[in-house]
């Protein structure tokens, strides 16, 4: 599975409880969508850093990178790169 | 055209006899005629605001009708229990202490809390102290947090925490308000009397409290004042200035620990402005002005406000029922 559709798995069956692809847009906020609270990014966190073998630094977590499935695409993609 | 005044300090002012005055009225008639109960319970942390909620509840029915417990544990600072007991006696009301370090021991609190403390921090034992930060918010990121713990020698760590440990040592810490609030009913419904909810209004907003813990009750008398009000109206009320001068904490961890590093963006004075801006619609601009902060820091203020927000409407939320059962719904 790419990067993408892992990330899009896990908040689909872990937060949304459903595995409808359409329940979930690639470009929307998943804070204002109500889909993640600040417990909810947390988990986040947890799985990029194990699923990706990733070191997420405290300011790194803001919303540019973490708050819509193409962030969390786009920064894990750079972090890979940067290792 | 707005009519609204440009933001300062004044805006938290008050008339503090009249509000003293509405909210005892109003306890009294809600004790008597909604709750149907003949006195009310509180519990005295020796804070602020569960110090003037307690006064609130002699004025409003009288200090024969009211009942005090002070509920220390193995965290709470000598000083805390003492503040409460000299309140309790200075106010004239019935009160009694009650160790809950033993219940909680029996309950597992520590022993979970102290589990998960040690896979962060391995070496954390006896002797040692800790505390937990929330850090992020004020600089535009996600909240999160860290766990400092100083050992018997003066040494100091400090770790960021993982959501599996932070959510166990909370879980184990809410064992604290759960237990408060099971006593808190016990002597409720010995008595028959109401029990009081002490939060205010930052706190009620913000979700500072603990679902079932401290965050229940039948009545919340202080929950739409600002901090800085609860505080002006314990003077008024001539509560003792060892209370009224006593800077709030959280009280639940060994290590001191403010309630704004705990979990608000800002000291209370600032948070209440904060707050009082964001729900009357003032610019981050403006409220930058006053703060004397960045327009930037200020919409990142903001910010967390709404997103703490998002996460209380959990905690203030009834049980779901898959239908409603509307022969039930009350009257007020």
């Amino acid at each position: 599975m790419s990067i993408k559709q892992q990330v899009r798995h896990f908040i689909l069956t872990n937060y949304l409880f459903t595995e409808d692809p359409s329940k979930l847009a690639d470009a929307q906020s998943l804070m204002q969508s109500g889909a993640m609270d600040s417990t909810g990014i947390l988990e986040l966190i947890m799985f990029l850093e194990e699923k990706f073998a990733i070191k997420i630094a405290d300011d790194e977590m803001v919303p540019d990178n973490l708050d819509a499935v193409d962030n969390v695409v786009a920064f894990v993609e750079r972090k890979q790169a940067a290792r | 055209m707005s009519t609204r005044q440009r933001l300062s300090w004044a805006v938290l002012n008050l008339d503090l006899e009249a509000e003293a005055t509405k909210i005892a009225n109003k306890l009294r008639e809600m004790t008597a005629n909604v709750l149907h109960k003949r006195g009310l319970v509180v519990a005295i942390s020796g804070g602020i605001d569960s110090s003037a909620s307690i006064a609130l509840a002699v004025r409003a029915v009288g200090k024969e009708r009211v009942y005090a417990l002070v509920l220390p544990e193995r965290d709470s600072s000598e000083d805390s229990s003492l503040r409460g007991v000299a309140l309790a006696k200075h106010l004239g009301v019935r009160y009694e202490v009650q160790d809950i370090a033993p219940a909680l021991v029996g309950i597992g609190c520590y022993k979970w809390r102290d589990e998960a403390i040690r896979r962060a921090i391995p070496e954390y034992g006896e002797g040692w102290r800790m505390k937990i930060v929330i850090s992020g918010g004020t600089e535009g990121r996600f909240n999160h947090f860290k766990l400092i713990a100083v050992g018997p020698s003066g040494e100091r760590r400090e770790e960021r925490l993982n959501l599996q440990d932070y959510l166990q040592i909370v879980a184990a810490t809410n064992f604290k308000q759960r237990l408060r609030k099971t006593l808190e009913y016990f002597h409720a419904d010995r008595l028959n009397y109401a029990v009081v909810g002490t939060p205010n209004r930052l706190e009620y907003d913000q979700g500072f409290f603990v679902k079932n813990g401290d965050g229940s009750a039948d009545v919340k008398p202080i929950a739409h004042l600002y901090k800085s009000q609860v505080y002006a109206l314990a003077r008024h009320l001539g509560l003792p200035e060892r209370i009224t001068s006593a800077v709030p904490t959280t009280d639940t961890y060994s290590l001191p620990q403010g309630q704004d590093e705990f979990y608000f963006a800002l000291p209370y004075q600032q948070m209440d402005l904060a707050l009082w801006a964001r729900n009357h619609d003032v610019s981050a601009s403006e409220l930058g002005e006053v703060l004397q902060i960045s327009t930037e820091k200020a919409q990142f203020i903001y910010d967390d406000i709404e997103a703490k927000r998002r996460t209380t409407q959990y905690l203030h939320r009834p049980p779901v029922l898959m239908e409603e059962i509307i022969e039930l719904h009350l009257q007020v």
